[in-house]
């Protein structure tokens, strides 16, 4: 749209504290064909996002500084990033963490552990998703893919 | 001062008959007293006289002697006396006058027989004589001589004159004296008469004439009733007379002449003997008719007396009972303090009857002197009705002190005298004994409720312990369930990582991996992937120990529900080569309860089965308990079966049978012990039924509408 500058590839900041993981999400995710931006707080997260207004963001919950409720709610409530699409991805498999999200804004919600090409399809999912203008949040949550058990 | 007489008065009639009777007898008669009585006594008959007197002068002592009378009391006649030579008397001198003087007023000083001071003075005399030999006193007639006095006078006169020259002085002043004898009996009231033995009368006094002798003029009525007097009389003497010699005694009823009525009398006769004249008896009646009617009055009074005492003595019995059987001990005290009424627990205390012991009389002596105090208190405030106070007496018999409540009431006389004190006595020992207890009573209930305090208050402490212990045991367990959270948060973390990088590897993110790398990288992981699964089971075990579970009820069918868990376990089906197929009977109803949670445990249930199973088929059925309202959903299998001493210990924690990894069946070994924990939180259960080597069925049971918890 307006706000989202022409590039090649579409950039995805993942915001993660544990760098580990962060750097596991940015390799994959180039490996899978995305530009990736890094944050490893909720206040870099606002900076960056607004700053270099990503295409999604991958926002972990639980961080440092500022935790990622707080994040998604500035984001959303930010006309600039409003609408960039947010994968809330937590470690916290309860159903307060899921609805907390969907409440702070986020579009999606992920569960960790998520593999690594579960969580590209599911950012693949929320941007091939047609979208109205301006007022993407409004469409209804997708369902949330859980990650299958076996005992 | 005296006159003649007025002539007589003409035209007066005189009865002959009358007269000549009294001159027949006039001629019969040789005694001066008879003669003047008869002529007394005929005067009174035929005229109005009020009072007569005869006076007859005597020669020897020259005194006026009075011989008849008529109205004269016997004072009177006893007091007169008057000489013949009393010259300046009014009477003397009518003795001397010729003929018949009217006194008209008789001075006091001169005395007269009669009452009246008015009076005719007839002398009496022959026509020969020179002086009056007497005079005859008429009064009540009036300053007229009636005819028939003056012819008295006359015939009167020619009488004594020609009597008193033969009667020997003595006899006449015998007449006077006999006269007075008559006077005095007839003044008596009882009758009195004096008869031969044989009960002939000779003289009585006008009291027995009445009785026994009727005169000429008398009813048949009147006479028949003297007679009868007589007769009854004469038997009377009679029975009387044999061997009477002294004053006898008896009783005798006689007819009253005049009102026909019975009259009694006692009868008293006594002989008197006279040389001239024989034996003859004096009888004196008494009257005693009133005295037998009071007697009989008496008599009826006593009967009534009697009968008013037997009622007095009924009413003191019934008293007597009524007090008796009062409990408590009634006595009635006199105004000295004597006890003159008690009952029977009375004289137990205050008499002891029946007792000897020294001791005991000792004790009832001082019960006694204990009451009278008390009654001397009662007596001396006569002023109050009611007197209370406390007494203590002992037992005369146990020597038990007795303390007992004393209540007195007074009894006044008409007069408000004080007569009697009545006390009741109600014995205090039971009082008191209750007062005691109540006391200790009141102590124990107060112990008991300073106890229940102190409980109540130690409980309160123990509640509060408790309920600090709780929230203590809360907060650790919901710390607990934070920390586990956290922990597997923190597992995960680091997990996700290890899996993430091998999965990159094995994508050849990093450039192409060996055949032996790959294989290294898939143990890797396989056993991050347990690890996992591992840490998602503590976790949900965790919760549900905590109740931290949360049921949320939605309505679904089981249908749907086994489409779902088997497309999801789409590629292990596949790979199983088992023929799996689902049955859902028509009458099974919709769920009511946690969708998720039963997705739970049959995708565990059916996973467990092609785990288990190496050949054969796996059946997933479900059926309705209308009894119940239950719904069972069975997992059968043609599976390796589970020993029966094993059939308990696969729903324990961390138990599979056999449980290494290697072994190729994979899991946690905590998926039945989380089922089961699921199932009793919806409010069912899971059974299993297995034959080692030839299956087994598992069947969760679950009411169709789950209770909220």
């Amino acid at each position: 749209m307006s706000g989202t500058p022409a590039r090649e590839r579409q950039l995805v900041l993942v915001v993660e504290d544990y760098q580990d993981a962060r750097e596991m999400y940015a390799a994959y995710l180039q490996f899978s064909g995305f530009d990736v931006a890094e944050a490893g707080n909720g206040v870099e997260a606002v900076e960056k996002a607004t700053e270099l207004l990503p295409d999604i963001v991958l926002m972990d919950l639980a961080l440092p500084r500022m935790d990622g409720w707080e994040a998604t709610r500035r984001l959303k409530g930010d006309p600039r990033t409003r609408h960039i699409p947010i994968v809330a991805l937590t470690g916290h498999a309860l159903a307060g963490h899921a609805e907390g999200a969907r409440e702070a804004g986020c579009d999606s919600f992920v569960t960790k552990p998520c593999l690594p090409d579960a969580l590209v399809a599911e950012i693949r999912r929320l941007l091939d998703r047609p979208r109205s203008n301006g007022d993407n949040d409004k469409t209804g949550p997708q369902k949330t893919r859980t990650t299958k058990r076996q005992s | 001062m005296s006159r003649a007489a007025a002539p007589v008065a003409p035209g007066a009639a005189l009865e002959p008959e009358a007269k000549l009777a009294f001159v027949e007898f006039l001629l019969t008669s040789v005694d001066v007293q008879e003669s003047a009585r008869r002529a007394v006594d005929w005067l009174v008959a035929h005229a109005p006289v009020t009072e007569a007197a005869v006076l007859v002068a005597e020669a020897q002592s020259n005194q006026m002697l009075l011989v008849a009378e008529h109205g004269i009391s016997t004072g009177a006649i006893m007091d007169f006396s008057l000489g013949r030579d009393d010259a300046s008397h009014p009477l003397i001198e009518s003795l001397n006058s010729p003929h018949a003087v009217y006194v008209e007023d008789l001075s006091p000083h001169h005395r007269g027989p009669l009452s009246s001071r008015a009076f005719h003075a007839i002398p009496l005399r022959a026509d020969a004589d020179e002086t009056g030999q007497g005079l005859l006193l008429v009064a009540g007639i009036g300053p007229a001589l009636v005819p028939e006095a003056e012819w008295m006078g006359r015939t009167l006169g020619k009488q004594v004159s020609r009597l008193l020259g033969r009667q020997l002085l003595a006899e006449t002043r015998f007449g006077q004296e006999r006269m007075l004898l008559y006077s005095i009996i007839n003044a008596v009231t009882d009758p009195i008469l004096l008869t031969d033995t044989e009960g002939k009368l000779i003289i009585a006094n006008s009291h027995a004439e009445k009785l026994f002798a009727a005169p000429e003029e008398a009813s048949e009525g009147w006479r028949r009733a003297a007679g009868l007097n007589n007769m009854l009389f004469s038997a009377a003497l009679s029975t009387n007379a044999v061997g009477m010699t002294e004053l006898a005694r008896r009783e005798l009823l006689l007819v009253d002449p005049l009102e026909g009525s019975d009259l009694l009398f006692e009868l008293l006769s006594s002989r008197a003997k006279d040389e001239r004249q024989g034996t003859y008896v004096v009888s004196i009646l008494r009257n005693v008719t009133d005295l037998a009617r009071a007697k009989e009055e008496i008599e009826e009074s006593y009967r009534t007396l009697r009968v008013a005492q037997a009622e007095v003595r009924d009413e003191r019995h019934r008293l007597d009972l009524i007090i008796d059987s009062v409990a408590d001990p009634i006595l009635v005290t006199d105004q000295e303090g004597d006890i003159v009424l008690m009952n029977t627990p009375a004289e137990r205390l205050f008499n002891a009857p029946g007792i000897d012991d020294e001791t005991a009389l000792r004790r009832v002596r001082a019960n006694g002197a204990n009451l009278t105090s008390f009654v001397s208190n009662v007596l001396t405030r006569s002023g109050e009705q009611r007197y209370r106070g406390e007494i203590q007496l002992g037992d005369p018999v146990t020597g038990r002190p007795l303390p007992v409540e004393a209540l007195a009431g007074t009894i006044l006389s008409e007069q408000g005298e004080l007569m009697w004190v009545v006390t009741i006595l109600h014995d205090l020992t039971e009082a008191i004994e209750k007062a005691r207890l109540y006391e200790q009573l009141k102590q124990a209930s107060v112990e008991l409720e300073r106890k229940v305090t102190e409980a109540t208050a130690e409980l309160a402490e123990q509640n509060e312990l408790l309920r600090r212990q709780h929230i203590a045991l809360e907060q650790a367990s919901a710390l607990k369930s934070q920390f586990l959270a956290n922990m597997s948060h923190e597992f995960r973390t680091p997990l996700n990582a290890i899996l993430g990088y091998t999965h990159m590897l094995l994508n050849n993110v990093t450039g192409q991996v060996t055949d032996p790398q790959r294989k290294s990288l898939t143990r890797i992981d396989s056993n991050a992937r347990h690890l996992l699964a591992l840490i998602n089971d503590i976790l949900d075990i965790t919760r549900i120990e905590a109740g931290r579970m949360p049921l949320n009820a939605t309505t679904f069918g089981v249908g749907e529900l086994f489409d779902e868990v088997q497309a999801e376990l789409e590629p292990i089906i596949k790979r199983s080569n088992l023929a799996v197929s689902t049955r859902v009977r028509g009458n099974v109803p919709k769920l009511r309860t946690d969708r998720q949670k039963v997705k739970q445990i049959v995708l565990n249930l059916l996973s467990n089965a092609l785990k288990f199973t190496p050949a054969g088929s796996v059946t997933m059925t479900a059926a309705f308990d209308a009894r119940a309202k239950q719904v069972d959903i069975a997992v059968k299998d043609t599976g390796v079966g589970i020993p029966v001493d094993d059939q308990v210990k696969v729903f324990e924690d961390f138990r599979q049978l056999d449980s290494s990894p290697a072994r190729g069946y994979g899991g946690t070994g905590l998926g039945l012990s989380i089922c089961r924990r699921l199932a009793h939180i919806l409010g069912g259960s899971i059974d299993l039924l297995s034959t080692p080597g030839r299956g087994s069925v598992f069947t969760l049971r679950l009411p169709a509408k789950a209770k909220r918890r």
